[in-house]
């Protein structure tokens, strides 16, 4: 520890941060604009200027700038010296030289950091009496509006999205008091992460072009605590809404999982919650071949009561994108035995087999934070940016920190992230991407290996292998593949905190086994391995706590006539299984169906019930790191919409179940969870519960400026409407609650005095950059058995052998495309792909076949006819299939495929 | 040149309007000795310790000490591999044209200094940064190059030694800023030519993340001779504590501008009216700024300065390149700020606030000033970027060199910005 003085008052502090680190870690206010906190110092601003002073008997002092001081033991400044504020008075007066005063049109006004800065440092009146500069703007996609004449040049913008994110299409251009941040030309940005440049810009010069298209100021958002549904990550969120209309998404911080990040996928793909397919209202078929149509609540529950009565006659199948109380009311509905969990039937084992590895293993799963910090890294057959996109940005910072050991030795603080950079130059550590086609990681891999799934199994068993002999043996892989696994289990040893990473994209149970040997073989020789799955969905692990039987047993049910009445609840089972699976299920006689939007399932239902999406519910999801989050209601749902797990409920309060009448709210099903499931007890934690009161309040959703409350229905009505009430949290739908900061579960937005932009977090936080104050947020469910010592898997896969007449169809999943909501939105829409194939060059010569000529294919039951694209990083007698795009759901993939080539 | 009897290393063998030796005739007149010595009779850390002995600064207006930097490499089998020289040819300061001078003149003088200086501490790779409008110094670098690996003085094992030099000539795509080292780095890395920052400092932490030495052209040209002739002799060849020669260049209105090769610590005055022949007439001398256009102006009260680093340095000046740019009583001082301050804010590389804004501001306010729409609080505004723009308030020292000739005209021709203001026109524009 150190001590250091701040305007003569000392501060306790870890030496290796800098001053103004420290300074705003204690509350201070000093003025900043290029300095972040993860992406470090680098004094280009001149913001934060304090005065430094030799000793107690200096009174001169001299300048120094804050952020690139470091905190040594001794060092004295002075925020309040009247040199120190002018300097930065003079800095803000030179950013509003071109500064536009536009403040009343532009997208920021009011969350602005640079209008808190402005004020922060008293700078009013111009004197600058020329003329400003202007540029053209760009267009960049349907995600980011342009506005460059608003920049005031600190920087952030290309330190984030090239030196962090590792974009290549945003660039500073020009010189002097000229230079342009754009791209070389107009165009999409391309790097999945271009919407943080929406709160790394501390200016309106980046800004969410979907919150344009519907614009609201910050202040009259109401908003909440919630996590992503896009993913299996369980980033977190903060959804704001106006008029019972989800306006956009910020981040919401959260030190051990996403941190300031979030991708494009979670931040732009909220608008299916606007979606005009949105269900509002019960529907009915009366008879059967006739139409749905709208229904009253009490009639519809008054005719499915007696259907449920008998719950022998009942299966439920629950949803991975359902939050745990969904899945488990449904399943006390219908009884365990009768409850499925409703994942495609791959997903389900797979699921299963990464639950049994984390809890009866010996390696731990590790948080995103703890991914960041890794110093080798083994990727096994997953595409993160495309399965699990903030994993990729995790992954980049990764392979910083082998480098970062020179840093170290040299004595450069980290946070000096000019000098850091120069020292690493392009140095990386050791990242491994085994995987059947290019990543987008590839950039900053060591090595890349392109194999069909089981050969990328092969590998990694290899690895395991060449760690440990006792594990089991490869026979017969080829000799660059050994070398390479001799390489991959070196890297790993050497490293101090590797992780190995798999999941179930390609839907193989080899992968997950050999990624596991590799990680438990480390775990053997007491190196703290961490192994980190990719699940698919917001909510898989939970699911798979929850237990349940298959999709295919379901099916047998059914058709044995065991079940009269099938619940599906939020689940399309037309994405997780074939269309004759589905529809053998629809063959039930009654069936009911829980959703918040139409879909396939909705459509063949007999009863539909309206659900809240994530924004109108409370819940908790399971991430993949196994960490339980709760996400709170942004807004009440519409009059006849209610949350999954009170349509639940309700059925079984009319199907005459006593035990329903005790879930009023959402802590009794809390406790009903963790009194039947001990495993998942831990949950009631997650966030407190909703009688929890400060100073007998209440938290607000609504921030303490919020101005529309008494003139949203002034038009029909003067009188101010009763606010909505929340049984099921500490949350007030308004502006009224505690004035102290919310518990770090509760923060649904970030504000302080004078401190109106999303950089406001730094007040909520325990140590800048660190955990929030109160710690992170989430509990973690499943940790390593202690003294775990699984034994090896064995199962090692013969090689990839092709076939005379059919081709490997291998998944190739997108960011924006291969998840079932976020496609609903317009913006992400936009950015999803057409549907292709892709085959190896040799195969398309063979076939004779060339880029863009259409092709008929035939996966399990589907064909179509789908043009090609051609990459040498496709394995040979394999076919990339992209998932979920229109026409491609439905199917399990991999699986092999026919290709019939007729000339066109 | 004058035809004092003073010794001349830097420009003994320099024929102006012809074109420079070539290798052979250069190996004729001692060309190339300080490279058989230092390679075959000296370690690198007895050339780096003569070096530092002869007490050589750096021409290129810093003036630190040459062998005290070179001593900063990390030297031995642990040292970070490959390391670099770089020879900062980028010779942009307004009124400087010394360097051009040396690799016009002499271009096998400079590769010879590279080697024995790449030598000292064992670079494996070596770059020449040249200003981009310098074509005629480039195609002879080229062909210099060229002959110098020809007779194995580059290349792997240099005159049969253990010691390998790859020596690369780079010309800048032109930028101010690249003259700056730690841009110049960037500049060469292909990334944008913005400062570093330091520590850490280039010999640790320098082009590519490994250490580098870089050095002036005038500067690294001292080299041979002191390995040939000794640190001492070097030391006396100066008149003040400053060792060596100087190429001192004198523009404006003098009846003989040029450029000559003097003892460092020659008087000023000697400078001016000896070699450049005093002020043209009709003209009388107002003011100088000593070593290009980032110094502080000087006045008739220090015209009998020895030029060197020290002396100019007490008088509230630096010595810069010291090539000097004279103001007369017929030019608007204004009008000669303004013009050196459009370049400065043209310049500047946009990474920090102070210079990038303040700059273009002061700008506007002097062409305001100079065209008769200046306002009496504008001076204020001038004085407080002065000191807003100072050494430690911005990034790398473009700006605080910027200012250096504003502050000091503010200073010594208040009275000429006043009279634009409350004339509300240039007094001078009738005169030119």
């Amino acid at each position: 520890m150190a001590t250091i003085s701040i305007d003569n008052q000392p501060f306790e502090t870890d030496p290796s941060k800098n001053v103004l680190q420290v300074a705003l870690t204690v509350g201070l206010d000093l003025p900043y604009f290029c300095w972040h906190p993860v992406l470090g110092s680098v004094g280009a601003c001149r913001q934060c200027a304090v005065k430094q002073f030799k000793d107690e008997n200096d009174t001169r002092g001299r300048l120094v700038m804050a952020c690139m001081l470091p905190a040594a033991d001794g060092t004295r400044v002075s925020i309040a010296d009247p040199e120190a504020r002018e300097f930065r008075a003079s800095v803000i007066e030179w950013l509003m030289v071109n500064h536009p005063h536009d403040c009343p049109v532009c997208d920021e006004g009011g969350e602005c950091h640079l209008q808190d800065m402005t004020v922060m440092t008293g700078h009013a009146y111009r004197r600058f009496q020329f003329k400003k500069r202007t540029f053209r703007n760009q267009y960049l996609g349907p995600f980011i509006n342009h506005e460059m004449n608003r920049c005031i040049t600190c920087y952030r913008c290309v330190r984030f999205y090239k030196d962090y994110a590792g974009g290549r299409d945003l660039n500073a251009y020009g010189c002097h008091n000229h230079v342009y941040f754009g791209r070389a030309e107009e165009g999409v940005l391309e790097n999945e992460f271009s919407g943080n440049l929406v709160e790394v810009c501390p200016t309106g010069v980046f800004t969410d072009k979907t919150l344009k298209n519907h614009y609201t100021r910050k202040w009259d958002l109401t908003t909440a605590p919630s996590v992503c549904v896009h993913c299996g990550l369980g980033c977190n969120t903060i959804p704001g809404e106006r008029y019972g209309q989800l306006r956009r998404i910020l981040n919401r911080y959260n030190g051990e999982v996403n941190g300031y990040f979030l991708c494009d996928r979670g931040r732009f793909g909220y608008e299916f919650v606007n979606h005009p397919c949105r269900i509002r209202q019960p529907l009915w078929r009366k008879s059967a071949g006739g139409a749905l149509e709208p229904a009253e609540n009490d009639d519809l529950l008054q005719h499915l009561g007696p259907l449920l009565a008998n719950r022998e006659s009942v299966i439920g199948i629950g949803s991975p994108r359902a939050s745990l109380e969904a899945n488990f009311v449904l399943r006390a509905l219908v009884g365990r035995e009768r409850f499925f969990n409703g994942m495609a039937e791959t997903d389900a084992t797979l699921v299963a087999e990464i639950l049994f590895i984390l809890k009866d293993g010996p390696a731990r799963s590790p948080s995103l934070h703890e991914i960041e910090q890794a110093d080798a890294v083994l990727v096994l057959g997953e595409d993160v940016t495309n399965t699990a996109p903030r994993m990729a940005l995790s992954l980049r910072q990764a392979v910083r920190q082998e480098p970062m050991k020179t840093v170290d030795a040299l004595q450069v603080p980290r946070w000096h992230d000019i000098a850091a950079r120069d020292v690493i130059q392009e140095n990386r550590g050791p990242l491994f991407i085994a995987f059947p086609g290019a990543t987008r990681l590839d950039d900053v891999a060591r090595r890349t290996y392109r194999a069909a799934p089981q050969d990328l199994a092969r590998l990694g068993f290899a690895a395991a292998c060449a760690l440990d002999e006792s594990a089991p043996e490869v026979p017969g892989l080829p000799v660059e593949a050994q070398e390479l696994a001799r390489e991959i289990a070196s890297a790993l040893q050497k490293a101090e905190r590797p992780v190995v990473i798999a999941g179930v994209s390609l839907g193989s149970k080899a992968l997950i086994q050999a990624a596991a040997n590799v990680a438990w073989a480390l775990c053997k020789q007491g190196k703290p391995c961490a192994l980190s799955y990719v699940t698919p969905e917001a909510n898989s692990i939970g699911l798979a706590l929850l237990g349940g039987e298959r999709l295919s047993t379901a099916v047998r049910v059914v058709e044995e006539g065991a079940a009269e009445t099938l619940i599906v609840l939020e689940n399309d089972l037309f994405r997780r299984a074939e269309e004759s699976v589905v529809n053998r299920l629809f063959t039930a006689k009654h069936t009911v169906v829980i959703d918040s939007l139409e879909s396939g399932a909705t459509a063949k239902a007999e009863a539909v019930l309206p659900a809240g999406t994530f924004a109108e519910s409370d819940g908790t999801f399971v991430s993949s790191e196994g960490r339980a989050q709760r996400f709170f209601q942004v807004f009440p749902p519409q009059p006849r919409v209610q949350e999954s797990w009170r349509w639940l409920r309700d059925l079984m309060a009319t199907a005459g179940r006593a035990e329903s009448s005790r879930w009023q709210a959402l802590d009794d099903v809390l406790a009903a969870i963790g009194e039947e499931l001990p495993v998942l007890r831990p949950i009631i934690q997650a966030a407190p519960p909703a009688d929890f009161r400060v100073a007998q309040q209440k938290f607000s959703r609504a921030p303490r400026r919020f101005s529309g409350r008494t003139a949203i229905t002034a038009h029909a009505d003067v009188h101010e409407p009763k606010p909505p009430e929340d049984a099921d949290s500490p949350l007030t739908f308004t502006m009224e609650g505690c004035a102290a900061p919310p518990p770090p579960a509760l923060i649904s937005h970030y504000w302080a005095t004078g401190w109106n932009s999303v950089q406001a977090l730094n007040k909520f936080q325990s140590e800048i950059g660190g955990p929030l104050a109160g710690g992170d947020p989430g509990v973690r469910l499943i940790e390593p058995m202690e003294g775990a010592k699984a034994a090896w898997f064995t199962d090692v896969p013969p090689p990839f052998t092709a076939r005379a007449e059919e081709f490997l169809v291998i998944p190739l999943h997108h960011i924006f495309g291969s998840e079932e909501l976020s496609i609903l939105a317009p913006a992400i829409a936009e950015r999803v792909p057409k549907p292709y194939l892709v085959l190896n060059p040799a195969d398309a010569q063979r076939l004779g076949v060339t880029a863009g000529d259409e092709v008929g294919v035939q996966v399990a039951e589907k064909e179509c006819r789908l043009p090609v694209t051609i990459s040498a990083e496709l394995p040979k007698r394999t076919i990339g299939l992209p998932v979920g795009l229109t026409g491609l759901t439905g199917i399990s993939l991999p699986t092999w495929g026919k290709l019939e080539v007729t000339a066109s | 040149m004058s035809n004092c009897d003073m010794e001349r290393p830097l420009t003994a063998h320099i024929r102006p309007g012809q074109p420079p030796f070539d290798l052979k005739h250069y190996e004729q007149v001692g060309g190339y000795q300080s490279v058989h010595k230092a390679l075959k009779q000296l370690s690198p850390g007895e050339v780096t310790q003569t070096v530092k002995d002869s007490n050589l600064r750096g021409r290129g207006g810093a003036g630190f000490q040459t062998g005290a930097k070179w001593g900063f490499v990390p030297m031995g089998a642990a040292a970070p591999r490959p390391k670099y020289l770089v020879c900062n040819a980028d010779e942009m300061e307004p009124g400087t044209f010394k360097d051009r001078h040396l690799l016009e003149g002499n271009p096998h003088q400079l590769i010879e200094a590279m080697i024995v200086a790449g030598y000292a501490i064992q670079a494996e790779v070596a770059y020449i940064f040249l200003r981009a409008e310098y074509r005629r110094s480039a195609e002879l670098l080229e062909k210099a190059i060229a002959e110098a690996y020809h007779s194995r003085y580059l290349g792997q094992r240099i005159l049969g030694t253990e010691y390998s030099l790859e020596l690369y000539l780079h010309t800048s795509a032109g930028r101010y800023i690249c003259g700056e080292e730690s841009a110049l780095m960037n500049a060469l890395e292909g990334k944008r030519a913005t400062p570093r920052a330091r520590p850490p400092f280039p010999p640790v932490v320098g082009l590519w993340g490994k250490p580098t030495i870089i050095n002036n052209v005038e500067t690294l040209c001292n080299v041979p001779h002191i390995i040939n002739r000794g640190a001492e002799w070097f030391r006396k060849l100066a008149r003040g504590t400053d060792a060596g020669t100087k190429l001192y260049g004198v523009s404006g209105r003098l009846r003989k501008p040029g450029l000559w090769e003097l003892p460092m610590g020659t008087t000023m005055r000697e400078i001016l009216e000896e070699h450049a022949g005093g002020m043209c007439d009709g003209y009388k001398f107002r003011g100088v700024i000593p070593g290009g256009a980032s110094t502080d102006f000087l006045v008739e009260e220090h015209l009998d300065l020895p030029m060197d680093y020290e002396s100019v340095q007490k008088a509230g000046s630096r010595l810069g390149t010291g090539t000097m740019i004279v103001l007369d009583d017929r030019t608007c001082p204004v009008g000669m700020v303004h013009n050196l301050e459009m370049f400065f804010a043209r310049e500047s590389c946009g990474w920090c606030t102070p210079c990038r804004d303040g700059l273009p501001w002061v700008e506007d306010i002097l062409l305001a000033i100079e065209e008769g729409h200046g306002r009496e609080r504008d001076l204020e505004i001038l004085r407080r970027h002065c000191k807003w723009l100072g050494p430690g308030m911005t990034f790398c020292a473009l700006a605080p060199g910027a200012v250096e000739p504003l502050q000091s005209a503010l200073k010594y021709f208040e009275n000429d910005f006043k009279q634009h203001i409350t004339d509300r026109r240039c007094p001078f524009r009738e005169l030119a």
